[in-house]
């Protein structure tokens, strides 16, 4: 179960390129066991550190920016997630602090990753996300009311789906939900197999 | 219930009946519970996803219809055991076995005869079908769609969803239709066809939508140069691509290890037929593309939508960043950079078709000596059956490494990788900045393309070899 969402308010990381990929975000060699944890150390390790593999800090990268080490927004440009599917670019951007995205546009299935480990993929117009990084201040999120604000007064709102809003805010489990449905789930597979029963695999295969 | 679900508009696309006819049940805020009717794991994440879902103490509804395969990080090299080149890969390998054992589903392990890359092999065994949904934790499950599926890849927590549930909560996404007239050119191939449409409407050109792909080109494509088509909708930040199933389709898959068989193939293979967008089907956008204006396509930045014609040059607006990483200038011709490396592998084009084209290029000639060539072909049934054409021996005689299938350097994972740095033209579908390795520099293209630049030890245009 994630840490449910409400409001968050810190100083965003602007790290504005269009189409950060998956790989950028958590490379496949810094994927070094079945769990989802130890990965905080290899979020960014492609731009982190000066060396691949090394653990050097690069201090021209964002992310080793002092002013930055309690950030727990990152300013995304578009496309942002893209690439691989791998939950472990999100499992490594929560291990290392972060709860929101906020980003002209998503890859589909980095967004699905972030709903069910509890950070706020956030859909923002790129002019406004280039105000935020410009007023260089804190910004904060109010998922209740879908704003972003910052200091000067300045607010956007943003879209999300009433059931991804809905379980972010109270940290629910998509698993738990859709047991409760089992019900429903067994009379529409019953019908099915009626239909289709090709779908339903057997034992002499 | 109705074949196509309830509430299907009329006329209906594709997309509206594969959609419809998954729905269990709405979900409150616009959403809906959708039937899952296949899951596919690999051993890179499967072993997280099982013993997640075991520690729950949550069972698979329905072992049959979930299975396995290693395919990401297993040894792609002659006498291959549970050994990996990757640090710790071996882990992986053995913790998914016995994660897979425990849970009662069907593993295609290191050395069975049907291992091979899972969107390769999920066809081969008749695993996907017409008219089914079908997710797995890879991007690239999207190649499925090719068979009139509706198939999608889904992170680690989605995967643990459909295992444990058989559905996923979902939005329904906007639908698009592209489609591809007139006919391919000589030298051109299906995957100049998606790297076009990419490059023309971005790498989130596609998003928010599920896309159909149609037209005269794209039905005179055979299944396995639908697959490399679809294959990349996702690089598309499509949900999906797909193409309505017709006879070559079920030719494909009659017959095969898990599609239905007897009276049930029968009454399978004529519901299927209704798997296409009717006359006057509406959709949310529309894309058209003349195939017989395309031209074989070659990527020069770290996004595939970096990408033009093998007789164009860098673009005067290409990014900045991409072309420091790629040692690219503005204005450069792309035919004539010279290479380090050729890879032909990966998901999007190491089916037999794509090898025997390859090699009816290779066949009698050398690839230039400086360049480090390796084929790796997509399941263990395309290399033996590569291998019984005699392809193999092109191949290696040509100066190419053939290897056992896997996914192998379409991606780094600490392992294998080409030399830092390398320049190399590959068949994959990502050019991201060290996806195949520390440094690399990967062009992706099509196996001719590839093989033709492989021969000349530069980036070279195959229309000039037929």
């Amino acid at each position: 179960m994630a840490e449910p969402f409400t409001t968050l308010t810190s100083l965003p990381m602007p790290l504005i390129r269009d189409n950060i990929d998956t790989d950028q975000i958590i490379p496949s060699r810094e994927m070094k066991s079945t769990g989802k944890t130890g990965l905080a150390d290899g979020l960014f390790a492609g731009w982190r550190y000066t060396d691949i593999g090394g653990r050097d800090a690069d201090p021209n990268f964002v992310l080793n920016d002092p002013q930055y080490a309690e950030s727990q927004i990152i300013l995304g440009g578009a496309n942002f997630g893209c690439g691989s599917s791998r939950e472990h670019a999100v499992w490594a951007l929560v291990e290392y602090g972060f709860r929101a995205v906020i980003a002209p546009s998503f890859a589909p299935i980095f967004a699905g990753n972030c709903m069910r480990n509890g950070i706020l993929p956030a859909v923002i117009d790129p002019d406004a996300i280039a105000v935020m990084a410009e007023a260089k201040g804190p910004v904060t999120i109010d998922l209740g009311a879908q704003k972003i604000s910052i200091d000067a007064g300045q607010s956007w709102s943003f879209p999300i789906d009433d059931e991804a809003k809905a379980m972010l805010l109270e940290g629910l489990d998509a698993i738990d939900l859709s047991l409760k449905m089992a019900t429903d789930i067994a009379t529409w597979q019953e019908a099915d197999r009626a239909q289709r029963p090709w779908i339903y695999l057997g034992a002499n295969q | 219930m109705q074949k196509w679900g309830l509430f299907l508009p009329e006329p209906s696309s594709l997309f509206d009946k594969l959609w419809n006819s998954h729905v269990v049940t709405a979900l409150p805020g616009g959403g809906a519970l959708v039937a899952i009717d296949r899951v596919f794991l690999h051993e890179r994440t499967g072993a997280s996803a099982l013993n997640s879902l075991a520690e729950a103490g949550r069972p698979v509804a329905d072992p049959a219809r979930v299975f396995a395969v290693t395919d990401h990080i297993v040894d792609t090299r002659p006498g291959r055991t549970d050994k990996t080149l990757m640090p710790g890969g071996q882990a992986f390998i053995t913790e998914t076995r016995a994660a897979a054992k425990a849970a009662g589903i069907t593993l295609f392990d290191v050395n069975d005869p049907d291992q091979g890359i899972v969107h390769v092999i999920s066809p081969e065994l008749g695993i996907v079908l017409p008219g089914c949904t079908l997710v797995a934790p890879d991007s690239h499950t999207c190649t499925q769609g090719a068979f009139g599926a509706l198939a999608w890849g889904i992170g680690s927590s989605e995967a643990e969803h459909a295992m444990a549930t058989g559905t996923l909560r979902l939005n329904k996404p906007k639908s698009m239709r592209v489609s591809f007239s007139g006919t391919l050119a000589k030298g051109t191939t299906p995957k100049d066809m998606i790297m076009t449409l990419i490059a023309q409407h971005g790498a989130a050109g596609g998003k928010g939508h599920a896309v159909e792909f149609a037209g005269e080109a794209v039905s005179a494509l055979d299944m396995e140069g639908r697959m490399t088509l679809c294959n990349m909708a996702t690089e598309f930040s499509a949900m999906s691509g797909f193409i309505a199933p017709d006879a070559k389709t079920f030719e494909y898959l009659n017959g095969r290890r898990y599609a239905p068989k007897g009276t049930d193939w029968d009454a399978a293979a004529e519901s299927w037929k209704e798997l296409v967008s009717d006359d006057g089907a509406v959709f949310d956008t529309s894309i058209e593309i003349d195939a017989s204006a395309i031209t074989p396509m070659v990527s020069w930045g770290t996004s595939p939508q970096d990408s033009g014609s093998i007789c164009s040059a860098v673009p005067e607006d290409a990014g900045e960043r991409s072309l420091e990483y790629m040692a690219l200038d503005k204005g450069q011709k792309l035919a004539g950079t010279p290479i380090d490396a050729a890879f032909i592998g990966s998901c999007t084009n190491s089916r037999l078709s794509d090898l025997r084209r390859a090699s009816a290029l290779l066949k009698g000639q050398k690839i230039a000596s400086h360049v480090k060539a390796i084929c790796v072909p997509g399941s263990s049934r395309v290399k033996r059956e590569a291998e019984a054409e005699g392809i193999d021996t092109i191949f290696r005689k040509a100066g190419f490494e053939w290897r056992e299938s896997g996914c192998s350097m379409c991606f780094y994972a600490g392992g294998e990788s080409f030399d830092a740095g390398a320049r190399v033209i590959s068949t994959t579908n990502r050019n991201f900045e060290s996806r195949q390795g520390p440094g690399v520099k990967t062009h992706i293209a099509s196996p001719e393309t590839v093989v033709a630049s492989a021969l000349a030890g530069a980036i070279a245009d195959v229309r000039e070899l037929l």
